[in-house]
Formats: C-alpha cells, structure tokens, sequence
C-alpha cells in the first residue's frame, strides 16, 4: 500500500478526471477562440458534442481502465466502486448537457460547459478519496463549480440571489466541516480515513470526537440538502439554469453520499454511536437520525403547499435525502455496513437519475415559454403526450411505486437500515420513512392530476419538445423502468464493489 | 419440496397478455374506439380462457404448481417466482370473469378510450400477478401496480366527488401498503437470520420457526397493512367513497377483486406466516371484522344513494372474509375464499346495475328520485337482475354467498361463539337493507294517484346482458355445486393449516 507511484501510474489513476479537465480547457479554449463570432446555437452545439466526448472517454477510461490502487495516503483511491459511480455521475453529466443544448439561457457557452465539466471532475475525485485534504478540497471544487453555475440563469433576475445564497451557505458549512475535519486531525494525527478509521476506534467518542464528528455532519447536511440545513436548496433549485439545478439534485447527492459513506465506513466505523430506540448513543447515527427525521417530515410536508414543479422538486429533494439518511444507518452495524453502503449509493445513483428527468420536463416546458406552475401544467397530456409520459414515470418513481427503480431502491434502503443491530431498533425511522413515502405520493399524484385528469384550455397548442431534451428523458425515462424491472444490473455490481476490502 | 416439482407455464401469461395489451394501446397513436374496445376484450378474454385452463389443468390437491420461477435479485433472495395453488385458482378464475365482464360493463365509454383501456389493462395485470406470485417481495411489487390505475381510472372516469374519491382511494391503499411494507421488510430481515440465507419464498417463510415476539408485532402490519385495502373496519372509508366515485367498471372492480388482494395479502403474509400473531390478535380483529359486517349492514340500511348501498354491503361482506381468515379453522378460512369469490361475482353484478344499467340511463342514483319511475316497467332486465342479485347476495341458499357465509360462520362458531351470534344479526340486517333498496328502486308504487307515464330509457345493451348472465350464472353453478371450487381451495386450506399446526377439526 505504502509502495511509491510513478507519476505515469499516477496519471493513469487519475485517467477520468484528466480527460474531463483537458475537454473542459478545451471547450474554454474553442469557445473563445474560433467559435467566438458564431451564433449561439452554433457554440452551444460544439461545446455540447465536445463536452459530451469528453464524457464518454472519462466513462470509457472508468470503465475499461482497469487501473485500480490507492495513492499517496488515501488523496487518490481507485477501486471498482468508484469507477462505477464515476460511470454514473458521467451518464448525468451527459444527461445535464443534452438538456442545455438547445436552451437559451446563457450567452457564456465555453464558460459553461468548462464549469460543469470541472464540477463533475471535483465530484469524480470526491468519490476517489480516502484523504480528510482532499475530500475538503474535491468537494470545493464541485462546490465553487455549482455556485457560479447557479448564477449563470440570465432569463431568470433571481439566478444571482439563488447562487449568492448558495454560496454564502455553503461558505459557512464548508468551514463547519473544515473546523470538524482539523479538529480530527488534531485528535488522530492523520489525513489517511483508514488511520483514522483504528485510530478513532481505539479511541470512542469523546466530547472533542463528538464534536468534530458533528461537525462534519453539518457539513455534509448541508451538501446533501438535510435539514436544518437545507435552507439554500428551494432557491437554488428555482433560480439556477434548470440543467444546473438537475446536476445539483443529481451528481452533487451521489458524490456527497458516495463520499459520506466512504467516511462513515473507513474513518467512522468505531464511533457510530446508535439510533435505536432506548439505545440511544452519541456518535454519528444520532446526528444523522436527527438530520434524517427532520428532513423527512419537513421536505415531504412543505412539498405538499408548493404551486411549481421545481420548487416541489427542490422540497421533495430534501425528503429524498431524507431517506438516504435512514438509509444510511445500517452503515452502524458492522455485518451490515457494506451491504448498506452499496443500497444507499443504489437510491442516490438511481434517484438522482430520476430527478434530472423531472428537471428535464421542467426544462421542455421553459424552452416552450411555459411556466413550471402547477396550473399550467392542466391538461398537458394532450398537448404534450410524451413530456407528459416521462414525467409519469419519473414522478411514480420518485414515489416509489413499482415496477419504477424508485421502488426497489426504497425497499433496498429501508430493508437495510432495518437489519442493523440485533434487533429492529430503527424501525421507528424506517416507518416514518415509509409513512412519509405515502405523503409524497399525494404531492406527486397532484402534479400528475393536473397533467392527467385536468383538461387544456381549449385554445391551447401543442407543446413544442426540443430534440435533444426528448432523447434525454427518453433514455432516462427507459433507465428508470429497465432499472426497475431488473434493478441487480446496478445494485449486484455496487454490491460486490461494496464487499471487496475497501480501497481495492 | 416434493409437491412443487411440476411446472405449468401457461398461466403466467394471464399477466403479460393484459400488459401486452397495455402497450399495445399505448404506441398505437390513431386507435379507433371500437378497436381499442375490441382489442382489450380480445386481451382479457383470451387472460380469461388462461385462466380457465390453468384451473381444468390443475389437479386439486396437488399442492403448489410451480408456473415461473428465475432468479431476480440473489442478493436478498428475491426471485421471480409465479406459482399456483387450489386457493389461488379460485381467485384466478374470479379475476378472469370479472375482467371481462368490466370491459363489456365498459362498452360506452367514448372519453379518451385508449388510456382508458391501457390504465384498465395494466389494472387486471396488476390483479393476475398478485393472485400468482409466490414470492413476497414480487407479490408486493404487484400488489402495489395494481394501485395507480386505479387513481387515473377513478380521476378521470369517475363520477360524484371523483377526485377527492380517487385521492382518497389511493392513500388509503397506499398507507395500508406502508404498514404491509414494515412487515414485509421485517419478515425479510427476521427471516435472513432466522434461515440463514435472505429468501422471500413465501413456502419456505411459512415454515421457518417465527419467535413469538416477532409475530405478535409483525402480524398486525402485514394483518391490517393488507386489511386496508380488504375494507377492514375501521379502515373502510375508503371503500364506500372510492366505489361510489368510480365509473361502473372500475366499481366491479374494485369491490370485485381489488379487495380481494387485500384480503389474499392478509392471507398470504399474515396468517399463513405468523399463526401465533393470529391468536394473540384474534378476539381483536374478529371484534373489528364484526364491527364490519354489522356497520357496513347498518349504514346501508339508510343510504339515500343506491350505489352507497352497495359500496357499504361490499365493506359488510368483505367482513366475512376477514373474519374467516382468523378463524384458523378449514371450514372458516374455505368460507372466506369462496365468500372472496362469491362477493367478488355478486358486488360485481350489483354495481353494473345500479351504476351502469340504472345510473347512466336515468342520471340519478338517489332511491327518492328512482322510486318514481317504476323502473320494474321501464328496465325489467335490470330489476330481475337486481332481484336475483340481491337474494344471492343477501345468502338465499342456491347462490354461492350462501354456501360462502355459512362456512364461515361455522368455523366463526368454533373459533368464537358470541361472533358467530352477532355475525347473524348482520345477515338479518342484509337482508333487510336489500330488500329496502330493490322495493324503493325498482317495486315501489308510484306516490301520486295519477302518476306520469314512466320515462323512455334505452333499453338494455346486449354487452350488458353478457356481463349479468355470465355473472349470475357463476354465483349460481358455485351456489348449486360448491364442490366446484371447494376441491381447488379446501386441499389447501388444510394444508395451511397443518403448517400453521392447528388443524381444525373438519
């Protein structure tokens, strides 16, 4: 493990992320460059095919690489698991770029593109490390990427608001989780997760490891939009390009899960505290059982009162993360913790693929001129057959009915989570979770009542669906059943990733 | 398992012939009416004849026939498992009469046909699969297909309230399945440790050794979680509303065989699995399947509208089934898979009377209005239906309701008297609220001396007459020879209950 690299094998460990830096300068550079005098639809359609090239060879380096093996103290971990989200994340970065082709909502093209590209790069290394730096500075990376995008919506005077809030609430819960992550340094004397994994063992939770380890939590809270520090998401998911808030949503939750389980599994493993009833122990399972109930009752409640698709889609985002939080208990039970590992990243993989094609119908409807509010979607079967389709299925999943991957990613997350312990001492969460799944079916019916039942003015048109927004819900919209029917195609590999000793 | 070894396959594809027929629908844009009508006909006519086949191709008492079984997701042990028994032939053959009696029951819709007959066809599937998977977790997933059509079915089609029924309807069904899904989890989870290896083959969870202190909080989840969608008092509410909202079809429908999936849940994962839970809870849920039969009885009685009669009696006798399912005795539990039929044909006919013969001919379902229109005159087919219907449901020996309900109380009367007694009083009050609806609907004499001359309503569809004979005629071949589906179910029944090890006394 300790054997030095040489910077080819180094470079080669790292092969994804270097083709998606150089296709970003690339982009930047061709955008500025030669195509500066173009019209837009031109730069857009360039910068997209190369972005998406260079997505495709990132994935194809994931995927065909083959080069596993840990750098450096943990900064650079390559193992099967991580080369199968990074596929993901590809596949949504791919998805964010077919659904900002033909949109009009920014004039900076390269900077566009390059920055959605460097996000996605900072979101690859988030889930290829095991480094307490680097985990910091991957996810500021994604961060820094996904605040200027915010602010790129020019159709939309509250894009600036939006990212300003964004930025100043991740600023703050950044220096959380850097306060948390320096407090643990001082208590462990390492970088390296592993290390500190024994070192903390030893070691239980004291104050000063309870209070680092809370505050990481609050960090990642905020990453993943949980309550109480969700604050940000409705108006970022409002007010950013709609692309941009499906990548938000999206790649950002199954990188800062992906990470957070990374952590919680390597580093955290001896202070897991529990959140069983009566047995309740400090430690991380307590704060993100807290975290997870919080985020349960009030995304999927304040969902309910919402009038627009995105700001619903910004609400029931937090449930979302809600139920990868009680997901994320069984990673507190040894026997359980990999198999666990493996079902949260299933749900945030596949939710996070089901949320970008809810993004995208709102997306169709907005190069339509349309509004994304409830009352205009009355009808919209008629006038939309197939946008209204899609957002069926996508809807459905995300309520979790089958035969949609929203329900067997549910039933994995929950099965999970309730196995820990000897007993069922989550069941209490895990029933919340399910109740609180019945309440978000009625805030997803509504929408779909309103696209169903609901009959168009008769004056209304059909809706026009840019070509490359349709091929981007078609493709996801099949992921979504197909995952659905035969979810072992995702969830067997995450599974078997999950149970090779971690860092390959 | 010795007895699981032969295959069949063919009834597997009484549920892809109705999703064939769904996607069908859906990718043929410029489908005519009458082609999409034909069409769904043909799909589950022919998911009908499957059916039929699958029960002349069963022997009774061979125990469970393997239909499809693959590997789904190792991981927990989830396979797609489809498999039959006697009890699950007789609910098979149920689905089969009742589907194919709704579409001819749907013969005049014109409002968007094709999505229509899609949400309809992905229903019935949904119905099929339930009724064959013997591997929960599969069981679950179809369980819980079979719920959104319903939303759009009612929603769209619907009438009186439609809405708020078909959201009602929905969440009702939806928070019973939240509870079912607790104990489905906890059944895999429990069961992992218990047997070593995860499985959700409900043969294999049926014998493993269930610590007492398991069942006694899992069996009420997966009891009531199930018993939501069975109309188990109190959990009912839905019922009346959500049948008296939906369009005709969907109402014989849902009282036909959509409460028989809860009631076949209840059975399945509950009783079959956890006997203990069973006689912890028992005197409890024989008090609400009691409260049931007599509240649904009772508040029939006073209905102002006709098809709310018929939406509380189905809330009244599916209490049968559930009491019967707790009687852990052969004689109840036989009852209350033949009552699941039995209610199943007759709520069936009951409903397309009154919602489609009645209802979309005079525009009026209040008993004051229709007792003007001496309807015996008008739509003598629809009264003598209704007569026949009614006797048959009210339990007039010769109909299958009778041979149903007299199982279960003898098994009711061995599992606890005093049930039994009160349980007699519902069928007093049956009787009575039948009698009252069919005098005001279609007997009563005219108010006025000289009344009007009775109104001209088309006459009776042929379709229509189809669907009621068919209908009848199965409540009256199953009333006159019960053997008839008590050599599929009672084999069954018995060896149920030799594994739950209370085998009752015959």
């Amino acid at each position: 493990m300790v054997r030095a690299l040489s910077h080819w094998e180094l470079l080669k460990l790292g092969g994804a992320e270097v083709i998606l830096v150089i296709a970003g300068l690339l982009v930047l550079l061709l955008d500025l460059g030669w195509m500066r005098g173009e019209p837009r639809r031109h730069r857009m359609l360039i910068a997209a095919l190369l972005s998406g090239v260079g997505c495709l060879a990132a994935a194809l380096w994931a995927w065909q690489g083959g080069v596993y093996g840990r750098a450096l103290e943990g900064v650079l971990v390559v193992d099967e698991g991580s080369q199968l989200v990074k596929l993901v994340l590809l596949l949504m970065a791919l998805a964010t770029v077919g659904l900002s082709v033909q949109s009009r909502f920014t004039r900076h093209v390269g900077e566009y593109h390059a920055l959605l590209l460097f996000g996605v790069v900072g979101m690859m290394l988030m889930v290829s490390t095991e480094n307490i730096l680097m985990l910091f500075v991957a996810l500021e990376i994604a961060s820094l990427s996904l605040y200027i995008l915010t602010a790129f919506n020019e159709e939309n005077p509250r894009a600036d608001e939006a990212a300003l809030k964004y930025f100043l609430f991740g600023g703050v819960a950044a220096a959380f989780l850097l306060f948390g992550l320096s407090l643990l340094y001082g208590l462990t004397g390492t970088l390296d997760l592993r290390l500190m994994g024994s070192v903390l063992a030893e070691r239980g939770v004291d104050p000063g490891v309870a209070a680092a380890l809370t505050l990481v939590m609050v960090g990642f809270g905020f990453k993943v939009a949980a309550v109480p520090f969700h604050l940000w998401a409705p108006d970022a998911y409002v007010g950013a390009p709609t692309p941009v808030a499906a990548l938000i949503g999206s790649g950002s939750k199954v990188a800062a899960f992906y990470l957070l389980g990374k952590v919680l599994l390597a580093g955290f493993h001896g202070v897991a505290g529990s959140a069983a009833w009566r047995e309740l122990a400090s430690g991380w399972a307590l704060v993100l059982a807290v975290m997870a109930t919080a985020s349960l009752v009030l995304g999927n409640l304040a969902a309910i009162a919402q009038g627009r698709l995105k700001r619903l889609l910004a609400y029931s985002a937090i449930g979302h993360a809600g139920y990868m939080l009680v997901g994320t208990m069984a990673l507190a039970d040894p026997e359980q913790a990999r198999r666990g590992f493996a079902f949260v990243v299933f749900y945030a993989a596949t939710y996070g693929l089901t949320t970008i094609g809810a993004f995208g119908a709102a997306q169709a409807l907005e190069q339509a001129g349309e509004s994304d509010s409830l009352e205009a979607m009355g009808g919209l079967h008629r006038r939309a057959p197939f946008l209204s389709f899609c957002l069926m299925i996508f809807l459905l999943s995300l309520a979790g009915v089958p035969p949609l991957v929203g329900f067997a990613g549910k039933f994995f997350l929950f099965g999970g989570a309730l196995g820990t312990g000897g007993g069922f001492g989550v069941v209490w969460l895990v029933a919340l979770a399910i109740g609180m799944s019945a309440v978000a079916l009625y805030y997803y019916l509504r929408v779909l009542k309103r696209v169903y039942v609901a009959e168009a003015a008769e004056t209304a048109s059909p809706l026009p669906l840019p070509l490359s927004v349709a091929i981007v819900l078609a493709v996801l919209a099949a992921l979504v059943l197909a995952l659905g029917l035969q979810p072992g195609l995702l969830v067997e590999p995450l599974l078997q990733a999950a149970t090779l000793p971690l860092g390959g | 398992m010795a007895e699981g070894r032969s295959t069949l396959s063919l009834p597997a594809w009484t549920i892809y012939l109705p999703f064939l027929g769904m996607v069908v629908l859906l990718l043929w844009d410029g489908i005519s009416a009458r082609a999409a009508r034909w069409l769904t006909l043909g799909v589950l006519v022919l998911a009908a004849l499957v059916a039929l086949g699958t029960a002349v191709g069963y022997a009774p008492g061979s125990g469970v026939v393997e239909v499809t079984r693959a590997s789904w997701i190792p991981a927990l042990g989830i396979e797609y498992y489809l498999a039959i028994d006697g009890i699950s032939v007789v609910l098979l053959l149920l689905t089969g009469i009742a589907s194919v009696v709704g579409v001819l029951f749907s013969w005049n819709i014109e409002h968007r046909v094709r999505a229509y007959f899609a949400f309809y066809l992905a229903l019935v599937g949904g119905v099929y699969g339930v009724f064959l998977s013997r591997d929960l977790f599969l069981f679950f997933v179809f369980y819980e297909i079979a719920i959104i059509p319903k939303y759009f079915l009612i929603a769209i089609w619907g009438s009186t309230r439609k809405e708020y029924g078909a959201m009602k309807l929905v969440l009702y069904s939806f928070v019973g399945s939240a509870l079912a899904l607790i104990g489905v989890l906890a059944i895999l989870v429990m069961g992992w440790r218990l047997s070593g290896t995860p499985t959700m083959d409900l043969d294999l969870l049926a014998r493993l050794p269930w610590p007492r202190e398991f069942q006694l909080w899992a069996f009420p989840l997966v009891f009531v979680g199930f018993g939501f969608l069975a109309g188990l008092w109190p959990f009912h509410s839905w019922a009346p509303t959500g049948h008296v909202a939906a369009p005709t079809p969907v109402s014989m429908l849902l009282a036909g065989v959509i409460m028989k999936l809860g009631a076949y849940g209840a059975l399945r994962a509950g009783v079959a699995l956890f006997p203990e839970g069973v006689l912890a809870w028992r005197e409890l849920i024989v008090a609400l399947a009691v409260c049931g039969i007599l509240y649904g009885a009772l508040v029939a009685l006073v209905q102002q509208d006709f098809k709310f009669v018929i939406g509380f009696s189905s809330v009244s006798h599916m209490g049968f089934v559930m009491l019967g399912l707790v009687t852990l005795h052969a004689k109840g539990l036989g009852g209350a898979v033949l009552q699941m039929f039995s209610h199943g044909i007759l709520a069936g006919l009951l409903f397309g009377v009154v919602g489609r013969m009645v209802y979309d001919r005079t525009h009026t379902r209040q008993l004051a209005d229709l007792e003007g229109m001496q309807l015996n005159r008008v739509l003598p087919f629809a009264a003598w239906t209704f007569v026949l219907a009614g006797a048959a449901s009210m339990g007039l020996p010769g109909f299958s309701g009778f041979v149903a309900e007299i199982n279960v109380l003898v098994g009711a009367w061995h599992a606890m008297p005093a049930a039994a007694l009160w349980t007699g009083v519902g069928i007093l009050v049956g009787v009575a609220y039948t009698l009252r609806a069919m005098r005001r609907a279609f007997f009563a004499e005219p108010a006025l001396a000289n009344p009007g001359p009775p109104p001209d309503l088309p006459p009776i569809t042929l379709p229509e007459k189809i669907g009621a004979v068919v209908l009848l005629g199965s409540s009256l071949a199953v009333g006159l020879y019960p053997d008839l589906l008590f050599r599929f179910a009672m084999p069954d029944v018995t060896r149920l209950l030799s594994w739950v090890g209370k085998g009752g006394v015959l």
